[in-house]
This record gives structure tokens, C-alpha cells and sequence, in this order.
């Protein structure tokens, strides 16, 4: 068998049944990470000896003929903007370039005790500001689908990985589409979960009210399995909700026949690229198909979601990394005579010009004088596009739309224009203003064989009814 | 333009930045390209409508609780045995880029 190919049930029932090991499983990824990393760049740091370790006791349950946990043996990665103890974390920053956290993400533990092996950390923007992964402080992450484009951003190593058959499956984060945009430009699953479903305990924080886990992976069901392993309540994170976690997995099966899935006119219109547009209405007509009902709705003030989410979350971003001052971790400048230059020239060497940017805007909309009009005003925007999706979702059990208005673009297309790039993400930006969940399925390709995207979006907490859509559509597709 | 150079420099130094020229002329640029689009949020009233910091005391709460009471399940005792074990001194140290085996330690705060 294909080791790298394989789907999270298919490596653990290998492992499970002995046809292979935990322990070869983690060394031929690693073997393909060492032929085909070079030249897409997904990995920062690999974790050999955790993931080794890790590896050993699970061949040696398989050995005992015990039982395997949900992951047992399945190698994934994580997104650099998790913590995980022992093994360097750097957000895909110089201001982190040697930070070695004393302790784990909760979404990261929750795997690992699920018997996952992880394999190493994976590029990203910086602190995962970004829509190509062009913003990372260490090298750009190219598409492995054509190497002259990105894989989307932030989370693109996290997307390029799985793609490439670098890792089975891989953990995410999301604050303004950063999930579910590289699932769709690398042609892999992407799951934003409702904001609260996941811990975010050790996510490095970028907008706190935005910032979202979530697993990418190479099959609905994959991601349904992820979901399952790391959602619920966790008390070292406040946001975290309590509320019951469902089998993701076993929901998938329900029929979808009946469903209502709303099509919004606003994420069809201009700006849409036209073949993603007919990828995406061929998908809707499959879905017809299954027996879902498409009904019209509207979101009408989605146009305001870009500028209500750069105010948010650039805000949000001023304050949280204000933590970042040369004092207890991180990258401290040396020439510095007073305390107030050490912060300064620290900050100054440490964070990329589009973290400074952010930094910048969000400091600007809360300064006195114009926090009514940009910090205050966006939130109530925010109320506005809530709305919008309570008033949809009253119609609807889900919503349907292009994950992203085109497929991958150049390398170095959209770098000197940050207002583009911010665009980027005009589809996915309501779902995380809003709190509502989002799954990317792949749903074709362009005339140049780049990936097209599906989101789907749900109500809050309902992940099965969005995963189920999905799985129906991937198994008719 | 919304943004000068003034305000670019006043906004730096809020934010503990210093820049370079180079920097500051990007960043008076790129701000008012941004802002010039953010405008657009003008064209919506929004006088009665509240504002939204967050959405969790919205969703995945009993809604019938109010205030505290909502949350308690996010709370808990205020005694010592419920605290949680904070990390041990020298692994809290082992980051930092200068101490003194006890302390975090930077320079002069204040000048002679």
C-alpha cells in the first residue's frame, strides 16, 4: 500500500492489523517530506524524536493486540502557531525565531492522546496575517498543484502538506479564512468549527474573538474524526463552550435528502471568477441531485465584511501583541540603552512589514479620537452581519458559496498591494464575524487543473449538518 | 488623505514602534488606501444597533441565565486547592533572553 496516502481509519487499521507499524508509517513520511519539502516548504520544524517516541508505544499496543486509539499511528502536522512543548514554535515569525514553549495546545494533546504522531510544525504568515503564506518570516509556501502559485494563506503549509502527502491530516487555525482558503487552493478539506467548539488554549493569539482550530485532511470523514478528537470544553479556555459534542462521524450517514441549502445572489456576483462560478454551480446541481432542496437567500450587507473584518481584527491583533516586548520569550534587540528602546527596536527587527501594518491599523481604529468611528463601528457592523445569517439560517439548514472568488494565484501577484490581498477573502470573513462553522470541500478544477473550492456554510454548533453536506457531495462527485 | 505623517508617528509610538523612513511612507500609503476603503462602513446606520465584541455570550449558553450565572460553568472556587500548578520558576525563565536566575531582567527604566 501507498503509505502516504492513506486516509486517518486506513493508517491506524493498518497499523491496528500489522500490515505496517506506527514506527514505518512516521519514517515514510518523513522520507517524503525529505524528497518533496525542498520545494514546496510546508515544514519549519520536524518533531523526529516526539513523533518516534510516539510511534513506539502505539506499534507496542498494536503489538499486545490492544486496541488503537481514534489516531492511533496516523502522522499529522500542526500549523506553527500552536504550542508544543519541547518542540520550537515560531508563528512564522523572527520575534519567535528560537521560542521553545514550556507546554502543549490543547488541540495538540487532544491528538497526541488520541495516539496521533506529530511529524512537526508547518509554515504559515506570520502569526497567521496573511492570504498567500507570502508573509511568513522563514520562506513561502508553494502550491503543490502548480509551484509558480501559493497554496493560500494562512494556514498554506498546513494545506501543501496534506496535499503533498506530507501528513494524513493537519491542524489549522482560521481568523478571516485562513482554513478553509489553502484547503481550497491545494484541493484538500478544510473545517472551521464554530467559535467555541475548540479549545484555544496554546493557539498563539492573532483576534481573539475570531481566532478558530480546525483540522485539514484529505476526506470529509477525516475531518469529522479530527473534529470529534479535539472539540469540547477545556478549562484553561474560558471561550471554550459547554456544550455536547456529537459523533461527528456517525452523522455523516444520516441522508441529506430534504435538506434546505441556502445560495446567497452575494457571493455570486462580480469580482467571482468565471470558471470557479461554474465549478461551483455544477457542485449545487449535484447536490439537487442528492435530494437537497436550494432555496434562495440573502445576506445583505456581506460587502461590509471585509472592511468591519480589518477593523476587528487588526484591533484585536494591536492588543495581543503588545505581549511581544523583548522581556520573558522572543527575539530581545541588543543596542538598546533604555527599556522603552529595547521594546521599540525589538518589535521593530522582530515582526514582517505586514504584522507591523496590522499593528499599525488596529492601533489606529482604538486611538481616542477615532475608536468610535472605526473600532465601535465595525462591532456594530458585526451585530448587522449576524443578523444577516440569523435571518438566513431561519430558511435554511445550511448555505452554500465559492470558498474563495478565484482558484490559486501567482506567487508575488497580490505582495504590493495589501488591499487585494485582504480581498482574497471576501467569502470567508462573514463565518468568522459571525461564529458560525465553514468546511471547504473540493468541488473541480479550472482549465489550468487548479483546485476549485465548495464552503459550506452551518448554524452555530452544527458541524454535523455541514459535514454531512460535504461527505454527500464528495461521495456523489 | 485621513492619515499624515503626524498621526503615523503618534500611532507608532502608541503601538511601541519605532520605523524607518521607508517604513513610515509605506505605512502612510498603505493606511489611507485601507481607510479609504473601511469608509464604506459610513454609508450604514448604525445608531441603535449594539455592539458585538463577541459572540460566545450569544450561542452555546442558556440564554435564560443572566449576567454571572451564564458563565458558571467557566468558573470555579476561589480556594488554593483549585488553583492550577503554575509553571516551576526555571522553566518560566527558560525563554527569556536575559535574567538573573531569579528575575526577568532589562534595561535601565529610569534615567540618572
Amino acid at each position: 500500500m501507498d503509505l502516504n496516502a492513506l486516509t486517518i481509519e486506513a493508517a491506524r487499521a493498518g497499523v491496528q492489523a500489522r500490515e505496517t507499524t506506527a514506527t514505518s508509517l512516521a519514517e515514510a513520511f518523513y522520507a517524503k517530506i525529505e524528497t518533496t519539502d525542498p520545494e514546496i516548504g510546508a515544514y519549519l520544524t520536524l518533531s523526529k524524536d516526539r513523533a518516534l517516541e510516539q510511534a513506539a508505544r502505539m506499534d507496542s499496543l498494536a503489538a499486545k493486540g490492544e486496541e488503537l486509539p481514534p489516531l492511533g499511528g496516523v502522522p499529522v502536522g500542526i500549523k506553527d502557531v500552536m504550542v508544543t512543548r519541547g518542540v520550537r514554535t515560531t508563528a512564522g515569525s523572527k520575534i519567535l525565531a528560537n521560542y521553545i514553549p514550556p507546554y502543549d495546545c490543547t488541540a495538540v494533546a487532544r491528538l497526541e492522546a488520541a495516539g496521533a504522531v506529530v511529524l512537526g510544525k508547518l509554515n504559515c504568515d506570520e502569526f497567521a496575517m496573511g492570504s498567500s503564506n507570502e508573509n511568513s518570516a522563514w520562506r513561502p509556501v508553494h502550491n503543490p498543484r502548480d509551484l509558480s502559485r501559493v497554496p493560500g494563506g494562512s494556514s498554506g503549509g498546513s494545506a501543501a502538506a496534506v496535499a503533498a502527502d506530507m501528513a494524513v491530516a493537519t491542524l489549522g487555525s482560521d481568523t478571516g479564512g485562513s482554513i478553509r482558503q489553502p484547503a481550497s487552493f491545494c484541493g484538500v478539506v478544510g473545517l472551521m468549527p464554530t467559535y467555541g467548539r475548540v479549545s484555544r488554549y496554546g493557539l498563539i493569539a492573532f483576534a481573539s474573538s475570531l481566532d478558530r482550530i480546525g483540522p485539514l485532511t484529505k476526506t470529509v470523514r477525516d475531518a469529522a474524526i479530527a473534529l470529534r478528537t479535539i472539540a469540547g470544553r477545556d478549562p484553561m479556555d474560558s471561550t471554550s463552550a459547554e456544550v455536547p459534542v456529537p459523533d461527528y462521524v456517525a452523522e455523516l450517514e444520516k441522508p441529506v435528502r430534504g435538506l434546505k441549502l441556502g445560495v446567497a445572489k452575494e457571493y455570486f456576483g462580480e469580482g467571482l471568477d468565471s470558471e470557479v462560478r461554474k465549478s461551483v454551480e455544477a457542485a449545487i446541481q449535484k447536490l439537487a441531485g442528492s435530494g437537497c432542496e436550494i432555496v434562495p437567500v440573502s445576506l445583505p450587507h456581506t460587502e461590509y465584511a471585509i472592511p468591519t473584518y480589518y477593523l476587528v481584527a487588526t484591533a484585536e491583533a494591536s492588543s495581543n501583541l503588545a505581549r511581544f516586548d523583548g522581556v520573558r520569550y522572543g527575539y530581545r534587540a541588543r543596542d538598546a540603552r533604555t527599556l522603552s528602546e529595547m521594546y521599540r527596536r525589538s518589535r521593530d527587527h522582530g515582526f514582517g512589514a505586514e504584522v507591523k501594518r496590522r499593528i499599525m491599523l488596529g492601533t489606529y481604529a482604538l486611538s481616542a479620537g477615532y475608536y468610535d468611528a472605526y473600532y465601535l463601528k465595525a462591532q456594530r457592523v458585526r451585530t448587522l452581519l449576524v443578523r444577516d445569517f440569523e435571518e438566513a439560517f431561519k430558511k435554511v439548514d445550511a448555505i452554500v458559496t465559492p470558498t474563495s472568488p478565484t482558484a490559486a494565484f501567482k506567487l508575488g501577484e497580490k505582495v504590493d498591494d495589501p488591499l487585494s490581498m485582504y480581498l482574497a477573502d471576501i467569502f470567508t470573513v462573514t463565518a468568522d464575524l459571525s461564529g458560525i462553522p465553514g468546511i471547504s470541500v473540493p468541488c473541480g478544477e479550472t482549465k489550468e487543473n487548479l483546485p476549485v473550492g465548495l464552503q459550506i456554510l452551518g448554524k452555530h454548533f452544527d458541524e454535523a449538518t455541514i459535514l454531512r453536506v460535504a461527505h454527500a457531495y464528495e461521495q456523489a462527485a | 488623505m485621513k492619515v499624515t505623517e503626524k498621526d503615523v508617528a503618534y500611532v507608532a509610538d502608541l503601538a511601541n514602534l519605532e520605523l524607518t523612513q521607508d517604513e513610515r511612507r509605506l505605512l502612510l500609503r498603505d493606511l489611507n488606501s485601507i481607510l479609504d476603503y473601511v469608509d464604506r462602513l459610513s454609508q450604514l446606520d448604525t445608531t441603535d444597533l449594539p455592539p458585538m465584541s463577541q459572540i460566545s455570550d450569544r450561542y452555546g449558553v442558556d440564554q435564560s441565565r443572566t449576567g454571572s450565572e451564564r458563565f458558571a460553568y467557566a468558573s470555579r472556587e476561589d480556594i488554593l486547592e483549585g488553583l492550577r500548578k503554575s509553571l516551576p520558576h526555571e522553566v518560566a525563565l527558560q525563554n527569556a533572553p536575559d535574567t538573573d536566575g531569579t528575575f526577568f531582567k532589562v534595561p535601565k527604566v529610569i534615567e540618572r
